[in-house]
């Protein structure tokens, strides 16, 4: 299988007034064709910020400051601006958390669309409003045609959101970047979303990068996980092993923590601790200081052990003895 | 929207009724036009015979019964001073008032946007710093002393331009107005900037400011993650947000422009409703500040009512109209 996406060493930090926030550290990681891929991490993690060096939308002071990421076989970090903004929206679209922010309020829904189709094709504004219906259509807007002439604040949470997917399905990407798409949404709404957008990406062989928090959407979703802890993937692997056979102290302590996950009855329990801070990150593994296995060896950088179909970053993981 | 109109409507008429009451009695309490009017020397036959002419000898609530039965039937009164009706006194210097402001206006906006957006985009960067400095001199420097340091550059020292009067005038569209003649133009061109310098600042500080906080929202971020070029994100995206505080704050000013335009019209001479307005005060020339004030009102009421129509072009968030 060729990789859509290949991300090697990618690095990005933010130049802070307190000094070098490593928002995102030598995270290295490929999505295959048709891939789903779940980004999964606590807030402050860097999973978003992963999704946005991809799409080179890191926002002053950030900056990606050393890796590549090679889309299709291109560097997309070597690219001139003109060239990336081509690639933005037509091969890999963004999908973002809050849908109440991301449409913009003074614009019609219409307008939204016709000039995404419009940035990357030369066709009349009867065609791409044509196919901005269609999109509407197809992630299930009823009467596509009246409501294309809505302003945002129209529309219901659930809605616009559908509405931001059509956006990003406008010119068939190759690849979808999901920046929690759910978490603002009701339970009902977001399964209904989950549902569709996974609907969508098998109807258009599209990749996807689910980015999210909730361990219970990448299980249902993904095919492959990536956990996330202190700006580097501690964990990877297909999604079935890495939930049930967890190699990676973090990811078990994040399992356990989960309602879901643990038998009933049972208390859950919390990961001690909390995250460290991005600008006072303890050298070596970032986890050792809420980790039980953690050993003296932990305060020198643990390299990255890739096993079969599993990789990981710690020097004392779990051991299974199925595996 | 025809339930919005006709309730401001209604809201316009009591409000033009209440400061009718107040400025009446307000110029009343002053002193007496009486005074002011007739010559030390008359005897007090001519005397009583001119405040009977007048209506001065009457009652005060009796004096306003006559005005505003005559103002319903569309007469505001004789100026005491000119003896000719007070509104046609206002109208002929309206149009030059007019004139000043709007030139004014459109210099600060066609200037201002621009700088705004310039600092805006590239805030913390020298372009920034020295349009920032440059719109707090506009605000703090008091608006008559830039008047005379504008005559003292670009007339007495460099002789550019004209610093008094209104210059010729030409008529096009059956308008007569300064600005279409070069020498209308050029006597034009000092004043406009004096009454403008300080708004040019404000629309700067606005425009920066909306830009500020425009620009890190996720709707600005989700546009270029759908490669919309950033020349459309910033006129297009941003700028169609800035709009609504913009016009709030210009509709405002643009009133309080036309109104107290009075220091510039002073300094360059302008044959403006600003100078009547003076020279009535010191005159007890009630029927013509009354009637001056009643016309800003209106003005105000007018503004404010193309503002609030604005706001519903400009949003989609706002409707107008009674409670749905």
């Amino acid at each position: 299988m060729t990789p859509v996406l290949e991300v090697k060493n990618l690095s990005t930090h933010f130049m802070t007034r307190r000094g070098i926030l490593k928002a995102v550290d030598d995270v290295s990681f490929t999505v295959g064709e048709r891939e789903i891929v779940g980004l999964v991490g606590e807030s402050g993690s860097g999973k978003s910020i992963t999704g946005f060096s991809i799409l080179g939308l890191v926002d002053p002071p950030g900056r990606v400051v050393s890796g590549q990421i090679l889309f299709n076989g291109e560097d997309l970090l070597k690219m001139s601006p003109g060239a990336m903004r081509t690639i933005r929206g037509k091969r890999i679209a963004m999908i973002f958390q809050d849908p109440m922010m991301t449409l913009n309020p003074v614009l019609s829904v219409a307008t939204q669309m016709i000039e995404t189709v419009q940035a990357h094709d030369r066709v009349s504004r009867t065609e791409a409003r044509a196919r901005a219906r269609d999109a509407l259509g197809l992630v299930g807007i009823p009467s596509p045609e009246e409501r294309l002439d809505s302003y945002p604040h129209q529309f219901s949470g659930g809605m616009r959101q559908r509405v931001a997917i059509a956006i990003a399905l406008l010119h068939r990407p190759d690849l979808i970047i999901a920046d929690e798409p759910t978490t603002a949404l009701d339970v009902t709404i977001q399964s209904q979303i989950l549902f569709e957008i996974k609907r969508l990406a098998a109807e258009f062989g599209m990749a996807l990068i689910w980015i999210s928090h909730d361990l219970g959407v990448v299980a249902a979703l993904a095919d492959r996980i990536m956990v996330m802890y202190a700006g580097r993937i501690v964990e990877a692997g297909q999604v079935d092993g890495v939930l049930t056979a967890p190699r990676h102290p973090y990811t078990s302590g994040l399992l356990s923590a989960v309602p879901a996950a643990v038998p009933r009855g049972e208390p859950l329990r919390p990961i001690p601790g909390f995250a460290p801070s991005p600008l006072s990150r303890p050298s070596g593994c970032a986890f050792r200081d809420r980790c039980a296995r953690a050993t003296d060896i932990c305060a020198t950088e643990p390299i990255r052990s890739i096993a079969a179909d599993r990789e990981f970053r710690c020097f004392h993981p779990h051991l299974w003895s199925a595996a | 929207m025809t339930v919005f109109v006709i309730r401001r409507f209604l809201q316009s008429i009591a409000v033009l009724c209440v400061t009718a009451v107040i400025v009446f009695i307000g110029i009343y309490a002053i002193g007496d036009p009486a005074e002011m009017l007739i010559s030390p020397d008359a005897s007090p036959a001519e005397r009583a015979q001119v405040v009977a002419s007048l209506g001065l000898d009457k009652p005060l609530w009796e004096q306003f019964f006559t005005f505003a039965w005559n103002a319903l039937h569309g007469d505001l009164g004789r100026s005491f001073v000119f003896n000719r009706p007070s509104i046609s006194l206002i109208f002929e210097r309206l149009p030059a008032t007019l004139e000043l402001t709007l030139t004014g206006l459109v210099f600060a906006l066609l200037l201002g946007i621009p700088l705004g957006l310039l600092s805006g985009l590239k805030p913390n960067t020298a372009t920034d710093e020295v349009i920032m400095t440059g719109s707090i001199f506009g605000f703090s420097l008091p608006s008559f002393w830039q008047g005379m340091m504008l005559i003292m550059i670009f007339s007495v020292w460099l002789g550019w331009l004209p610093s008094t009067g209104r210059g010729q005038m030409g008529e096009f569209l059956g308008l007569r107005s300064s600005l279409f003649t070069l020498d209308g133009l050029t006597h034009l061109i000092l004043p406009a900037i004096n009454l403008s310098l300080f708004k040019l600042s404000l629309v700067i500080r606005l425009t920066r400011t909306g830009v500020r906080e425009t620009m890190p929202l996720d709707f600005v971020k989700f546009a270029r993650a759908k490669g919309i070029s950033e020349r459309r994100i910033v006129f297009v995206h941003v700028f169609k947000n800035i709009l609504i505080p913009l016009i709030t704050v210009i509709g405002l000013e643009l009133g309080s422009m036309l109104a107290f335009a009075v220091v510039t019209e002073t300094i360059f001479a302008w044959p403006g409703i600003g100078k009547l307005l003076i020279d009535s005060i010191m005159r007890l020339d009630r029927p013509v500040v009354v009637a001056y004030l009643l016309v800003i009102v209106s003005l105000f009421i007018f503004i404010n009512f193309v503002v609030d129509v604005l706001y519903s072009l400009v949003d989609p968030r706002v409707r107008l109209g009674g409670a749905q």
